[in-house]
């Protein structure tokens, strides 16, 4: 458990050690506002609600979240550090899980930071801060979905720019897996079981159940399973690469 | 006063050992059943061409890299079986000294103490130590990546030393230093060999006279000579020759000639230093100075050589590679 610890502090610190922070905290907050307030109508909705800022978390996240991931294990193979923290007294499991909830930190810091939208709501109306509440998780866990996946994929590059765009080709694939989009690819070439199991990976379906204020265990167990499954692959990527 | 580390102190307990240790990557063969035993107060220099499986054998005793087959031990541990254990009495410096650039020295250092589990006054003594012993002082609170190529490999071997380690693992720990920075780096090597089992690679071969109290030479993957680096010399051609430089070359030569034991003499075209070979397991300084002195052939400078390492290790490394073309 230290270990996990002393890497999460190391890599979280990073973070801050170089402007990247500031500039992803910056954009992130004032996107989020933008898209809340010119194309989510938040004023002339008239409702006490958070939904047309949650609504496009998604798709912040889509291009945002590769961002802060791409570097996590890129940046290690390409400066030879994987080297040097893989031969330290941590385990392959204490390195993946400390950066990931590193990452995963700096992103719930950025959502914490929004917070003068969930007090303009307030002061506004009478929003139910219970339905606010499970939509902050749901983004939580979107985003911490999001960044396993791009955890995996630059754990199998040297290349940030390749790891970002991979990434959110993965994600984009992902969040539409239950549209016509992604579905109609598959009903081509594969019978309707898999097309099922397709559109039930969709990160948009889980998302929009939990920010209805609804958290169900198969939405939490659907991002929980994501995340412990490209982290595990996270670290089957990193042994299989190392020798390269 | 040292700490006490009865656990470590033990002599004659092996530190390093690997048994018929191979790493292959797809067809290439980069370690070929290496096995060698390392013992505490030595210090082991790690000879080879660019490529030979040196960098690859350091990686499994540090446990990056998995063996094909074989196995390797660190401080009685098996590095597959117990790799944390191994870990844990093992400092390792990996090629290129690679360290988080965006942090500064101060705090690479801390969280490499916090990784080995340092505490309390331990941590603070250590951290001090490895400042001093290093002399990074002055740059404690720059980040790494404003340092210069020195400093850097200085940090990388800071961290490696930060817990004390029993057992050493530097690959090539004075690359791109400059002979004072080198000069430093092998005093502090000489100066905890004592008690530590040190293994360095390298291809300076002043290196090895310098810290080595044992050498291996290896070249594609597989370990040709196995010595002292004095027993090494004693493989040349030149050991146990004269050398000399004198104002009447062919007077030298002459003189050189009649010596009974010299087996043959060559000239140096550049600078016409003239050496004499001896015949095998023949002494032949003192008659050779004698025969000048006699034949009052005028020698500026005489010298007694020792055997060149380097003609050593072309002809075992070369040979080696020879054999691999030719199967």
């Amino acid at each position: 458990m230290s270990g996990v610890v002393t890497v999460f502090k190391r890599e979280l610190r990073s973070y801050f050690a170089t402007p990247v922070a500031y500039v992803f905290i910056v954009i992130f907050l004032i996107l989020s506002g933008a898209f809340t307030f010119y194309l989510g109508n938040f004023y002339e909705r008239g409702q006490a609600d958070l939904q047309p800022f949650f609504n496009f978390h998604p798709w912040l996240y889509l291009f945002l979240v590769p961002a802060v991931s791409m570097r996590l294990w890129a940046e290690e193979r390409k400066s030879g550090t994987i080297e040097l923290l893989l031969t330290l007294p941590v385990t392959m499991w204490q390195a993946v899980f400390g950066k990931f909830l590193a990452a995963w930190a700096f992103i719930a810091i950025a959502l914490v930071l929004t917070f003068p939208i969930w007090i303009t709501v307030n002061y506004l109306g009478s929003p139910d801060n219970g339905v606010i509440f499970a939509s902050y998780i749901g983004s939580l866990l979107m985003a911490g979905a999001f960044l396993a996946i791009g955890s995996c994929i630059s754990a199998s590059t040297r290349n940030q720019v390749i790891a970002f765009i991979l990434t959110v080709v993965i994600c984009f694939l992902l969040l539409l897996a239950g549209f016509p989009l992604v579905l109609d690819a598959f009903r081509a070439i594969a019978p309707q079981g898999v097309v099922d199991a397709v559109s039930g990976l969709s990160f948009l379906t889980h998302f929009t159940s939990i920010s209805k204020g609804v958290i169900d265990l198969r939405d939490l167990i659907y991002f929980l399973l994501m995340i412990g499954v490209w982290l595990y692959a996270n670290a089957v990527v990193i042994d299989y690469k190392k020798a390269a | 006063m040292a700490p006490a580390r009865p656990f470590f102190t033990t002599v004659n307990r092996t530190m390093i050992e690997t048994r018929q240790l191979c790493k292959r990557y797809g067809d290439l063969v980069a370690v070929d059943g290496i096995s060698f035993r390392v013992e505490p107060g030595q210090v082991l220099g790690f000879l080879g061409p660019n490529g030979a499986g040196k960098s690859t054998t350091m990686k499994m005793l540090a446990g990056f890299l998995a063996p094909t087959s074989g196995s390797a031990s660190v401080g009685g541990f098996d590095v597959e079986k117990q790799p944390l254990e191994a870990k844990r009495v093992l400092g390792y410096l990996p090629e290129g000294a690679p360290s988080y650039g965006e942090m500064t020295v101060h705090e690479f250092l801390e969280f490499i103490a916090d990784v080995r589990g340092l505490k309390g006054d331990l941590r603070d003594r250590r951290l001090d130590d490895t400042i001093a012993r290093l002399h990074l002082e002055r740059v404690l609170e720059q980040p790494v990546d404003t340092l210069s190529k020195g400093f850097k490999r200085r940090v990388g071997l800071a961290q490696a030393i930060l817990h004390d380690p029993a057992v050493l693992i530097l690959d090539e720990p004075t690359d791109g230093l400059d002979p004072n920075q080198k000069h430093e780096v092998r005093t502090l090597i000489n100066a905890m060999s004592r008690d530590k089992t040190i293994i360095v690679s390298t291809h300076l071969l002043e290196e090895v006279h310098a810290v080595c109290t044992r050498a291996i030479i290896i070249a594609a993957g597989r370990i040709l000579a196995d010595a002292t680096p004095a027993e090494l010399e004693a493989r040349s051609r030149y050991h146990q020759a004269v050398s000399l430089t004198a104002d009447n070359v062919n007077a030298a030569k002459d003189a050189l000639a009649r010596v009974a034991d010299v087996a043959s003499i060559e000239v140096d075209p550049q600078d016409n230093r003239i050496t004499a070979f001896p015949k095998p397991g023949r002494s032949i300084f003192v008659a050779v100075s004698n025969a000048l002195t006699s034949q009052g052939v005028a020698v500026r400078e005489l010298a007694l050589e020792g055997g060149r390492l380097d003609e050593v290790f072309r002809t075992i490394t070369l040979g080696a590679i020879g054999k691999e073309a030719r199967t």
